[in-house]
């Protein structure tokens, strides 16, 4: 990927989390260069820490958390040593937006539709009110509001969750920044809702430009809209590569564990794969491999020694022992091998349910 | 596995309406000609979208919801619409729910032991105090939890633990029926897997029957034997589920399909949803029924359909090789 441009670079972040006089070390050391214009997935089971890692690229840190190491490059700003709100000012949802889970609560339901957009037009473009209110009905359009206008001073609770949920996007996108962070974006909402939603991201983004990074747990989604991938564990990037490698070719035990333990690859009456024990928690200091303890294949060095990055392809990355020269030589497990031919076989010609041609 | 006669129907579901609202102002009806059987052992899962009268449907088996037309037979008796007191307790000791969000359905203020006992001690089905303990130790077994959980409360359970304490509390009822709404669309990715195979292994054990209502294609592919779905409270399909995933006739069920994301980026990348609009609304069509189209398969259709679903059936079938 030498030929494209990094626009955000993050490097040994670390984030620790102050809970009852303890210290919670939420984020540890985690480095990851954005490249302009791609979708940067990143998936993980719930305390990965995926969503804090992309709250240190906005601030939105909570109040008792904070960056303690490393730095975060975007153009020629460290965003790891911005402070206060003002420093804020003119990055945080005008140069990286976010669009958060719930339509419902990130919108305010006692204030309008339009009155939501205008209000941040306003405040990041420094534009008269009339100018505002016609850039967000165009805005309100563009995301597939019928009837912008008429719409525009209807509160939240007349709009269903995915039209609430364009609207955020429509807040996200007012000030066409350069990136968007989507944190589960289509979580809430129905599975055909999910798939305009997502279908509506990925045109706004070809149409403006933007680099996306998606987070989630839905292993289908990130097939769907990434180009790469960062899995996370224990609050670490464990392994990354372009979207094919980490589904064909994952190298990561923990990858490995994921991929198994879908259901859209269980095998009717025998049981699905799943995971044993729990994520590490972050309180203590973490040894070694932090998915050794749930990995009943670990090596003794997995409990001793952390892994380093080892380089697959020049795109594909994985913090494994097992790739070590060293290592035992051990193949991913039978349910993911071939995960190509098995889903294609199960869903039929070219991958799409059949349908007239 | 074939749909012959052999099968012993549990539960019988006859042209069931749920209204709600009064008829004086605007009805609306959340469950239309709803009209299927569950066979005994089997699991049965009922998909929509939120809002498709699912969940209601649910509801109106276990005697929550109040059926405006039709009936429904457990076992050989009407538990629809006026019974007796004794036939009603029967009806929720037979028929279990496992609910969604495993946070919102135990009492907080109670320890596991009293959330498991509820049921218990509101049908004294215990003979004494060692009995009752005796009964919740094997329970919490079952659902692999341990006698020592009993003391503690909801709050110090991990999501798939408080999950397996919602199972636990409907399985000490020796029930016969259990409806499962969205069991694990509040669980993480890897716990869903370990509840999904507890539910199979305790149907086995326990020679239960599902019914698994779930908005999820994916999961229920797995977990289910037939699937219906269904679209603004009406079914538009039933079938078993691997002929559902294969050979998908109703062009809603083939809309939710092609929603759902698969776990493979070559699949993804050139697959497009397709959109379903609604047919239905067509005044001039003729009345649709639902129509046997292959042995087992049903769809929501009328003749002008048929044509259009058999031809698109063939099509596949030649596809497959069949």
């Amino acid at each position: 990927m030498a030929d494209k441009n990094i626009i955000l670079s993050v490097k040994d972040v670390e984030v620790k989390f102050r809970v009852r006089e303890h210290y919670l070390t939420a984020i540890r050391n985690v480095s990851l260069d954005l490249y302009e214009g791609e979708t940067f997935a990143i998936v993980g089971e719930s305390g990965s820490g995926k969503s804090v890692f992309t709250k240190t690229f906005t601030g939105m840190l909570e109040s008792n958390g904070a960056i303690t190491n490393g730095s975060i490059l975007f153009h020629d700003t460290d965003l790891a040593t911005l402070k206060s709100d003002k420093e804020w000012e003119g990055i945080r949802g005008a140069k990286i937006s976010t669009v958060f889970q719930d339509p419902m609560t990130s919108l305010n339901p006692i204030k309008t539709i339009g009155s939501q957009i205008v209000e941040v037009i306003e405040k990041h473009q420094g534009i008269s009110k009339a100018e505002a209110k016609k850039q967000a009905i165009s805005m309100m359009t563009r995301v597939g509001i019928p009837d912008a206008e008429s719409r525009f001073d209807e509160y939240p609770f007349q709009y269903s969750g995915g039209m609430r949920q364009r609207i955020v996007i429509a807040i996200a996108l007012s000030c066409h920044p350069e990136i968007l962070i989507c944190d589960e974006p289509t979580t809430a909402l129905d599975v055909t809702i999910q798939a305009q939603i997502i279908k509506l991201i990925r045109d706004l983004q070809k149409e403006l430009g933007f680099t996306t990074v998606y987070i989630t747990h839905d292993l289908g989604v990130v097939a769907k809209v990434a180009d790469r991938v960062g899995v996370m564990y224990g609050g670490q990037i464990i392994e990354y590569g372009t979207v094919e490698e980490i589904f064909y070719d994952p190298k990561h035990p923990y990858t490995w564990a994921l991929l198994s333990s879908l259901p859209q690859l269980g095998i009717k009456g025998e049981d699905l794969y799943y995971i044993t024990g729990t994520p590490p928690s972050l309180f203590n200091k973490i040894i070694g491999d932090s998915f050794a303890p749930r990995n009943a294949k670990a090596m003794k060095i997995d409990f001793a020694k952390e892994p380093p990055f080892f380089k697959i392809t020049d795109t594909h990355y994985a913090k494994t022992w097992l790739l070590d020269p060293r290592a035992p030589k051990l193949e991913k497990p039978e349910a993911i091998k071939d995960l190509h031919e098995k889903i294609s076989k199960m869903t039929g010609k070219g991958g799409a349910f059949y349908v007239d041609e | 596995m074939s749909m012959n006669n052999e099968r012993e129907v549990i539960l019988s579901v006859k042209h069931v309406d749920v209204t709600f609202g009064d008829n004086k102002k605007k009805p609306f009806k959340a469950v239309k000609d709803a009209n299927f059987d569950i066979y005994r052992g089997e699991t049965f899962a009922l998909v929509g979208e939120s809002g498709s009268g699912k969940t209601t449907l649910g509801r109106a088996i276990i005697r929550i919801n109040s059926c405006s037309a039709g009936e429904i037979i457990f076992d050989g008796e009407r538990i629809s619409g006026k019974i007796s007191r004794q036939q009603d307790r029967s009806v929720i000791r037979n028929i279990q729910m496992i609910f969604q969000d495993p946070a919102a359905s135990l009492n907080e203020r109670a320890t596991i032991e009293y959330c498991v006992s509820e049921g218990l001690y509101n049908f004294h089905l215990y003979k004494n105090e060692q009995d009752r303990i005796a009964k919740v130790d094997k329970a919490l077994e079952d659902v692999g939890l341990l006698p020592e959980h009993k003391s503690r409360y909801p709050h110090e359970f991990s999501g798939g633990q408080r999950q397996r304490v919602g199972i636990a509390r409907a399985m000490i009822m020796e029930p016969k029926f259990i409806i499962a709404d969205e069991p694990i669309s509040a669980l993480d990715v890897s716990i869903r897997a370990q509840v999904l195979n507890l539910m199979n292994k305790l149907k086995k054990e326990k020679n239960l029957t599902y019914l698994f209502i779930a908005h999820d294609l994916s999961v229920v592919r797995f977990i289910a034997d037939r699937i219906a779905v269904i679209h603004l409270g009406r079914i538009v399909e039933i079938a078993e589920s691997e002929v559902l995933f294969k050979y998908p006739v109703h062009p809603y069920t083939v809309s939710l399909l092609s929603a759902v994301p698969m776990p493979d980026p070559i699949i993804e990348k050139q697959r497009e949803p397709i959109v379903y609009t609604k047919e239905e609304d067509d005044p001039n069509a003729a009345p649709r029924e639902m129509r046997e189209i292959r042995p087992g398969h049903f769809v929501y259709a009328n003749d002008e359909d048929m044509k259009i679903y058999l031809d698109r059936l063939e099509k596949m079938e030649a596809f497959h090789g069949e």
